[in-house]
């Protein structure tokens, strides 16, 4: 058989971290600024006898991710501790949730590779404390003299979400990475999590399989862990998949063990076997009740969910006019979208909105490697910006330098015209000086635009928006060249 | 009398009439420990420094005149389980030998708010294994009745100070009767309240579920006192009931009459001291003597409550004891180790004593994979039956009448090798550990010389019945003396 005659099938586990004012069990708050071991208190150090409180807050995040990922909301859940020794567990044991999450059984809509949509399963989600942070003498924990440890992270809130490997299962590379890429977006809009993948706000470990197309079973599958990037997941899972089928093809059997992946050499490597599992030795945390969510409690997140990404696709599309690829990009970080609809809100032409933030602002945006929340362009101003376009006050070519000076100084529009003088010229007698001059000054190529080629008339106008430094309404010109010549 | 013997009430006037300040009284306590501590061995720390500038602190309080607490400038000691923020807290463990915690448990800030003076941390079995104190890395404490004798645990050193006056009120705590079963040992009241009645926030944990800060004192007033003290609902402890809080000396002397006295036949079987039922057996007959009525009940999941106990004891302590591991405070050990784990093992194998290595690997086993639902679970579903059988009792009687102890105070040394004996002491008291029920530790006179204690226990955050029982039992037998 050949590899194309495979399917992989592949579950993540995505931890995301909430950004809650405080921590899942104190009142310690949540930062990445404050210096080591400055957010600590005896809970979120495992003190003897501190004990846990619940975060409501938390609480009230899972669900809205429940909600938007389609899932079954538990109304009585639980929490359990997962036991292991580790230095940067100050408890020896982790508080997380293993019977009765707070959320499960949801999907979530992708476009599949056959470019339909494609609802992949979730199976759970649950809420569950973060550890604390070793920061090690050496680069790894192997070479290092000694290590220190920053409870800072200790008992932030995490939220576990698994993917089905049943239930419609990520069937590909790319699924896996439209996946993440959706999930990541939804968590932001719902406004749950800043999901900065670099801080290590959205991590995933993934277990990836693979068995003959159109095959009911599981292979053996391996957990990958430690990858910071969507890139080097996709890296990690192009390498083990090809890895696994090789195995299968040479007649081996794939080991179900953890690999880690290398991020240099793009290859995962063995961690442990099934053998070497650790028992974690789950139990419902005696320290905390059961939740039982109140009646009425997720009705009202319900009543104040925002849009989610799809059906804010379908209403631009519908209140803007403007085309599905074009909402698509608008919509893909909510921070984009929301700039966009303030703008229109006083814009006369949505279309040319679009246009200028996709064309115009993200690459200035880019190039200053900005963010749209960091943009120093307003949004009343660049859409009196594209207003003064519509109307024609402005060329394009002018709207361009504006926007360029805008970016800078933060100005709006009208402030950048008066300051450089850019206001256009509409005088018809000053237009008519410069065209005469340059008429008399191209001869050859006014009689031949008259012996009926209008080609020419084109080299005429851009001599002209020269001369006025851009500033004249090209309509204008060219109405007027053509006065000119005829007469 | 010397101070330290007196009552809490006769103190408080003497304290309001200034016949007496804070100071001698706490003068009075720190003199008895001089006196008897060498033997006894009922602390682990005594803070006399500290105790003598609170007795001033609390003699200013009456100075000053204002609403002074019912409890200001009266000693108390408090187990060396609770944490008592710049005071180490060892928890009678070497793991634990040189931890100072950097707070105060929700109990202790509350008897410290209402003025009361902390004369030193109390000693006990580690972490609270054990029924005799024996097993505290500290060396035991003697029965101050009889110094050859246990006196009882794991509360062992709070119960003993308050018997020798080394101190007037103490707080202990009860995991399977750790309050109850020293308080009878020693011949002192001793209350372990519903499960939720008091905060555990700084109680370092034992068995989360079954675990509850309770009162010993030398007579039920002052354990209701304490109590009023202590209670109330703590948003710090999730497992702290919301519920309302009683003036607890309030109907103490409330007679009894029509009460109706459960007396459990599956209590008073094969295994209990001849002496120790007749004891409980005259009790009853005094009240019912006074107006209480007697109904034989039936219990019948008894038997399984000792097998249901250390399972479920053990598995949630496997897992509180895991962050004893060396990394953030207390011992760890100072070999060279050449990875974590080892570190870990060292430090635990040095830290921990016998009994607690014992429980550990009890519990991790209960709740290993393929165990779990043999025995976590299974234990779980005995608890529920258990907490059944007094629902159903409760139907018909206001509180239940048992011994504490199937046996008296035993020797030093005498239980240490047989680990299945000295759990067995422990018969009369889990099944309200494991059912959340008030239950109280009453002196009911002696066999041999050697202490017997009556348990009173209620319905679920009914201590005031338990209460009001218990101090009608004292007044009755005090006059009833005589004829004895």
């Amino acid at each position: 058989m050949h590899s194309r005659e495979y399917e992989p099938v592949i579950c993540f586990e995505t931890h995301v971290e909430l950004k809650t004012k405080s921590k899942l069990f104190c009142n310690c708050a949540v930062t990445h600024k404050a210096r080591p071991n400055t957010q600590i208190c005896p809970v979120c150090t495992g003190q003897p006898g501190a004990l846990p409180v619940l975060n409501k807050k938390a609480v009230e995040y899972a669900v809205r991710a429940g909600l938007a990922l389609n899932c079954a909301i538990n109304t009585r859940s639980r929490f359990a501790r997962k036991n292991y020794f580790y230095p940067d567990l100050p408890k020896g044991y982790q508080i997380s949730q293993y019977e009765l999450p707070f959320c499960e059984d949801g999907y979530l809509e992708i476009t599949g590779d056959d470019g339909r949509p494609y609802t992949v399963g979730i199976k759970r989600i649950h809420l569950e404390e973060d550890a604390g942070k070793l920061v090690h003498s050496a680069s790894s924990f192997e070479e290092s003299e000694y290590s220190l440890v920053d409870y800072n992270r200790s008992s932030v809130p995490l939220l576990e979400i698994v993917t089905d490997h049943e239930r419609n299962p990520l069937r590909s590379v790319r699924e896996a990475k439209a996946y993440l890429e959706k999930l990541r977006q939804v968590l932001k809009y719902i406004d749950i999590s800043d999901c900065v993948i670099e801080r290590g706000q959205f991590r995933c470990d993934v277990n990836v399989s693979v068995r003959p197309k159109g095959s009911s079973h599981f292979g053996n599958r391996a957990e990958i862990k430690n990858m910071a990037s969507f890139k080097f997941i996709t890296d990690a899972l192009q390498y083990e998949i090809q890895r696994q089928v090789e195995l299968i093809e040479s007649g081996k059997e794939v080991p179900q063990e953890t690999r880690l992946f290398d991020e240099t050499k793009k290859i995962t490597l063995p961690m442990r076997t099934k053998e070497d599992a650790p028992d974690y030795r789950y139990f419902p945390d005696p320290d905390l009740v059961e939740v039982e969510l109140e009646p009425g409690f997720i009705e009202s997140i319900e009543k104040t969910m925002p849009e989610l990404p799809d059906q804010r696709v379908r209403r631009v599309i519908d209140a803007y006019g403007i085309s599905k690829s074009d909402a698509l990009i608008l919509t893909k970080d909510r921070n984009v979208i929301n700039f966009f609809e303030t703008c229109a809100s006083t814009c006369s032409n949505p279309k040319k909105l679009c246009n200028w933030i996709i064309k115009d602002l993200f690459k200035l945006l880019n190039d200053a490697s900005l963010t749209i929340e960091s943009s120093p362009v307003a949004a009343e101003d660049f859409s009196r910006l594209v207003n003064l376009i519509s109307r024609g006050e402005i060329t394009e070519h002018m709207a361009r330098a504006i926007l360029e000076e805008m970016f800078v100084t933060g100005e709006g529009p009208e402030a950048v015209i008066e300051r450089k003088g850019l206001k256009p010229i509409k005088d018809a007698e000053r237009l008519e000086e410069i065209l005469g001059e340059v008429v008399s000054d191209n001869p050859d190529i006014v009689s031949q635009i008259k012996a009926g080629d209008t080609k020419p008339l084109n080299y005429l106008m851009g001599q002209v928006m020269k001369r006025t430094g851009g500033r004249a309404d090209p309509r204008t010109v060219r109405k007027l060249l053509a006065e000119k010549i005829k007469s | 009398m010397e101070l330290c013997d007196q009552s809490v009430s006769q103190l408080a006037q003497m304290l309001r009439k200034g016949e007496v300040s804070a100071r001698q009284i706490t003068e009075s306590v720190l003199k008895r420990i001089d006196e008897k501590e060498q033997l006894i061995h009922a602390y682990i720390t005594v803070t006399r420094e500290r105790a003598l500038e609170q007795a001033d602190l609390a003699d200013r309080r009456f100075a000053r005149g204002k609403r002074v607490p019912l409890l200001n400038g009266i000693p108390i000691a408090v187990k060396d389980n609770l944490c008592t923020k710049g005071i180490p807290t060892t928890c009678g463990s070497r793991i634990l030998e040189n931890y100072i915690p950097p707070y105060d448990a929700t109990a202790v800030k509350r008897v410290l708010n209402s003025g009361a003076v902390l004369i030193g941390k109390t000693n006990m079995d580690e972490f609270a294994m054990g029924s005799s104190t024996e097993t505290s890395a500290f060396g035991p404490t003697r029965n101050p009745i009889d110094p050859r004798r246990v006196p009882g645990g794991s509360s062992g050193g709070s119960a003993a100070a308050v018997q020798a006056g080394e101190t007037v009120l103490a707080i202990g705590s009860d995991t399977g009767g750790s309050i109850r079963q020293p308080a009878a040992y020693c011949g002192v009241v001793g209350i372990k309240p519903t499960y939720g009645r008091v905060s555990r926030y700084g109680l370092v944990s034992y068995a989360s579920s079954l675990d509850q800060v309770g009162a010993i004192g030398r007579s039920v007033e002052d354990c209701a006192l304490l109590l009023n003290a202590i209670c109330g609902h703590d948003r710090l402890d999730s497992t702290s009931a919301d519920i309302r809080k009683p003036d607890f000396r309030r109907f103490l002397k409330k007679d009894i009459k029509g009460i109706r006295i459960g007396l459990p036949k599956e209590y008073f079987i094969e295994g209990l001291d001849q002496g120790i039922k007749n004891q409980v057996y005259q009790a009853v007959a005094l009240l019912e003597h006074n107006g209480a009525r007697t109904v034989e009940i039936s219990l019948p999941h008894t038997r399984y409550a000792v097998s249901a106990y250390y399972l479920i004891a053990t598995a949630e302590a496997s897992s509180n004891l895991a962050r004893y591991d060396g990394v953030k405070y207390g011992l760890r050990s100072d070999q060279e180790h050449a990875d974590t784990v080892y570190m870990y093992e060292m430090t635990r194998s040095k830290g921990f004593g016998l009994e607690v290595k014992r429980r550990i690997m009890l519990g991790s086993y209960v709740l290993s994979a393929g165990y779990y639902d043999a025995y976590y679970l299974k234990a779980q579903k005995v608890r529920a039956l258990i907490k059944e059988d007094f629902d159903r009792a409760f139907e018909s009687v206001d509180c239940i009448i048992t011994p504490v102890s199937p046996c008296p105070p035993f020797e030093l040394g005498e239980k240490v090798q047989e680990p299945l004996q000295m759990y067995l002491v422990d018969i009369y008291t889990v099944s309200l550990n494991l059912s959340g029920l008030p239950g109280m530790s009453v002196g009911c006179g002696t066999v041999d010389g050697l202490p017997v204690g009556l348990q009173i226990i209620g319905r679920p955050f009914d201590e005031e019945t338990v209460l009001r029982v218990g101090h009608a039992y004292e007044e009755i037998s005090r006059n009833a003396q005589p004829g004895i």
